[in-house]
């Protein structure tokens, strides 16, 4: 019924991530602790006229190596492709059977759900312009549909032209692990895998689902969301230092640099977790969520929202501030992000606040977007494990105006038990989701 | 802390038959067909040329004064949304900012927004003349693209398309500051969004939630893609009418169009608390996965949407017999209907035969994101009207079909009514209402 609930408490029992710096949980980690930029001059389509001309792009993934049947994905968008690695990666660890009609690893498929913060695939670029131009005429301003509607017809791709819905990762990743349980995908913007994992939790919680697989892919590097973030002057321009582009907290911070993957984390309850006897990772221990309602184009000037979603958090949690060893932010390297994040953390951790170490991976990663929530709470995981923060690098000078301990440039060795990832979206959207070290 | 219960205490719509719910209501009970040969644009060289197009409207005419200016940032899915949340919440008796700055009625920390979004394309025509500025004899040049083309987007550009945007409009207007999500899963995204946002409310996270979905498919992009998927139909061009037929031996393909659904859903211990009206309870919930190579079809069998019927059932701790009344998906593309009809017969059991299914697609046509919305506003005005009106363009079952699509108009006491929808993509859902009334 509805408002069952069983309190279970939920934990992570398997991760995987495809991104700019490596196609598995232990490259990343290596690149974050390393300071190893994932940033260089874009590839993917020709972008050397544009007002950015790098980003940090997955590199070399290759989809059969990931999956048994890549024929089934064949016409995949980058976003499901990636995320087809990740899911398989994290079942690996989950010992999650998958590509197999008779799964021996103890879980109902009717029970095991899937959760994504994911986004849409890029146009077919190529008939995409050719048709606009083909049917454009200049002199009357006006579309003629039925030669346009020609070149799609001829030239665009069913499949393709699928592939850009933005459920489409989580229906790869039913078709890769049988899952039938309850199945979502959100778009939040910047804020959405964040969303996805915590609203998955809740779901396990609620007992609906004894198994989610959460988390987020997306890929805007092509031609119309290079522009779209040009055109907002969200993007760093930093295009003679691709590498040191990404500078969140600094004074010289001049956007952040557009980055694309997926990661997973499979999320579980912990009755499930015990039963099947699978490795315990991290427990997942608060959510918030909440929204700005103050511009579409900007964060609330005093970080009202975020300090809420935070606040949300922490109440959700049963903890306080002082609790919080880490903060992973969303730190993306804008003007804006940067200097209304600390304000919120500042209005939620008062005194304690210029103790707590904050870094931002997205020194090292680039901005992932949809995904980027569940690859930095993956990070949040790892520092739990090996006792270690990664740093924010790049933070050669700092904006005097910013004041916390962003855990400058070097990795700082120090126990974590509870970890916090905030994530905020264009549109004022912000999701904080806590983990805490299992022992 | 215990659960609470989640009601349904407004409804907007705006759809193919009207731009309230009255209309949308009085259109339905009439049998009269929302779909018409496309206006937005000239259709020509499409296999489909009819779409359900929303009438006109002034999006200004809904917006406070001071956010008027906000219009050139709104996609018509954005527009969409606002209008119907508008209708829920005045429904509702509701006082937000939007409404009436000076005597607001709600606590926007302790309110929720969850809409169901589709993928927005975007307006081809806005940017011709950036491509136009970007050609180099006579082909698209990226390198022109670059430099030049790209000046001429504006530059909030991208904020029309985010799916976000239709829930942080609506926040914005209305204040709203609690969890805010939005479903991207297509077809089935409005009943995700109203499961979740129902879920928020029972787990006490917000007391009022505005739920449901808005999609705008009349648009060259979307359109062209659904042919190319065959999903529309291309055979009744000149009969708009009769075009969509659920469920039905003649059925060849769907109709696609626009709508915006919203619910208010509320803590019904907050409900009571201020009077409201309440129309009925959210007691069900289920959602699964269709799994099947084809994805953007069904599995031939519907299992995956059986599941979500049955856990819904479940979920309502009520035995199929108590329904009284089931709003399927029903799109008109044949070998959907045909595994939903499996779905539902299989889910229901010997039940099947007495429960009236209404599909309303054929009225309404396909609108995405928004469907699954417009349909539970249709199952509470059911509800509290106590009528099920005909089915249209379903005159001849389908062979094979075994549901009991309700073929003439009756007035009858609903109890319960599910409503269901799945989506290219595998992920399926059902949402169980009891009658408050009942």
């Amino acid at each position: 019924m509805l408002n069952k609930n069983t309190n279970e408490q939920v934990v992570i029992t398997g991760m995987g991530i495809v991104c700019p710096v490596g196609h598995d949980v232990e490259s990343l980690w290596q690149a974050l602790l390393a300071g190893k930029s994932g940033a260089a001059k874009t590839t993917i389509f020709d972008a050397s006229t544009f007002p950015t001309t790098f980003g940090a792009e997955v590199k070399d993934y290759h989809l059969a190596e990931h999956t048994a049947n890549p024929q089934l994905h064949e016409y995949s968008n980058r976003g499901s492709g990636f995320v087809i690695g990740a899911t398989a990666q994290a079942c690996q660890q989950a010992a999650i059977d998958i590509e197999t009609d008779q799964p021996a690893d103890g879980i109902d498929r009717t029970r095991l759900g899937i959760y994504l913060g994911a986004g849409e695939g890029s146009v077919d670029n190529d008939v995409f312009f050719d048709a606009i131009t083909e049917a454009w005429d200049a002199e009357s301003h006006e579309m003629d549909w039925g030669k346009w509607a020609k070149v799609a017809l001829g030239r665009m791709h069913p499949m393709r032209e699928l592939e850009q819905e933005p459920n489409m990762p989580a229906a790869h990743i039913a078709m890769l692990t049988g899952a039938r349980g309850p199945t979502r995908s959100c778009l939040t913007a910047c804020a959405a895998s964040t969303q996805a994992v915590g609203e998955a939790t809740m779901l396990i919680r609620k007992g609906d689902a004894d198994v989610i697989i959460a988390g987020g892919a997306h890929s805007m590097i092509h031609p119309l969301g290079v522009t779209g973030f040009n055109r907002l002057t969200a993007l760093s321009t930093r295009n003679d230092s691709p590498e040191t582009a990404s500078r969140p907290f600094t004074a010289s911070r001049d956007g952040f640099v557009l980055g694309e993957g997926a990661a997973i984390l499979i999320l579980e309850s912990l009755t499930s977790a015990k039963k099947r006897g699978a490795e315990i990772l991290a427990e997942v221990i608060g959510y918030g969520s909440s929204s700005d309602a103050f511009r579409v184009t900007d964060m609330h000037e005093d970080g009202r929202g975020a300090a809420q979603a935070i606040n949300a958090a922490l109440a959700d949690a049963g903890i306080s501030y002082k609790d919080v060893d880490y903060i992973n932010t969303h730190g993306t390297s804008t003007a804006e992000n940067d200097s209304i994040e600390t304000k919120a953390i500042k209005a939620v951790f008062k005194a304690e606040a210029k103790n707590i170490p904050v870094s931002s991976v997205k020194s090292v990663l680039g901005h992932l977007i949809g995904a980027a929530g569940a690859a930095e709470l993956i990070t949040c995981v790892l520092a739990m494990r090996d006792s270690v923060v990664p740093p924010t690098m790049n933070l050669h000078d700092p904006d005097p105006q910013l004041d916390l301990d962003y855990v400058p440039n070097e990795p700082r060795k120090m126990p974590v038990n509870i970890a916090m990832n905030e994530s905020f979206g264009f549109g004022g959207q912000n999701n904080v989701v806590i983990i805490k070290k299992w022992q | 802390m215990d659960s609470a219960r989640v009601v349904i205490t407004g409804l907007g719509a705006v759809t193919p038959l009207g731009l309230t719910v009255n209309e949308t209501w009085a259109g339905l009970c009439a049998g009269k067909v929302g779909i018409e040969t496309i206006t937005a644009f000239d259709p020509v060289g499409f296999d489909c040329k009819l779409a359900g197009q929303v009438p006109d409207y002034k999006i200004r005419d809904y917006l406070p004064k001071n956010l008027r200016k906000a219009v050139k940032l709104m996609s018509r899915d954005i527009e969409l949304s606002i209008v119907a949340a508008g209708e829920a919440l005045a429904d509702a008796g509701l006082v937000t900012k939007g409404i009436d700055p000076e005597n607001v009625s709600v606590d926007p920390e302790r309110m929720a927004i969850n809409l169901g979004a589709g993928l927005i394309s975007c307006d081809l025509v806005e940017l011709a003349p950036a491509v136009a500025a970007s050609l180099t004899d006579g082909k698209f040049d990226i390198h022109r693209w670059g430099k030049e083309g790209i000046e001429q987007i504006t530059p909030l550009w991208l904020l029309k398309y985010l799916p976000n945007m239709l829930a942080c409009h609506v926040g914005i207007i209305h204040d709203i500051q609690g969890p805010s999500n939005t479903i991207t899963c297509a077809e089935a995204a409005a009943h995700l969004a109203i499961a979740e946002a129902a879920q928020i409310i029972a787990r006490r996270a917000s007391d009022i939630a505005l739920a449901g979905g808005a999609e705008a498919k009349v648009n060259p992009i979307v359109m062209i893609r659904q042919c190319l998927l065959k999903r529309v139909t291309s055979q009744n061009n000149d009969d708009p009418a009769s075009a969509c037929r659920p469920f039905d031996a003649d059925a060849k393909g769907s109709v696609f169009g626009e709508a915006a659904g919203v619910v208010i859903l509320e803590n019904l211990e907050n409900a009571e608390k201020r009077g409201a009206k309440i129309y009925a309870e959210v007691v069900g919930i289920g959602q699964s996965n269709n799994i099947n190579p084809a994805y953007e079809h069904l599995e031939p069998d519907g299992h995956g949407l059986q599941i979500a019927i049955e856990k819904a059932i479940a979920d309502a701790q009520i035995k199929p017999e108590d329904l009284d009344l089931v709003i399927p998906h029903g799109t008109g593309i044949s070998c959907d209907d045909m595994a939903e009809a499996a779905a539902i017969a299989a889910a229901l059991g010997e039940a099947a035969a007495d429960i009236a299914v209404w599909p309303t697609k054929s009225m309404l046509s396909n609108t995405g994101a928004a469907c699954g919305a417009v349909d539970i506003v249709a199952a509470v005005c059911a509800m509290k009207e106590g009528k099920i009106p005909a089915a249209v363009n379903c005159s001849r079952k389908a062979d094979g079909c075994s549901l009991n699509i309700a073929s003439e108009s009756r007035d009858t006491r609903i109890r319960y009514a599910l409503s269901c929808s799945y989506t290219y993509g595998g992920q399926t859902a059902a949402v169980v209402l009891k009658n408050s009334k009942c």
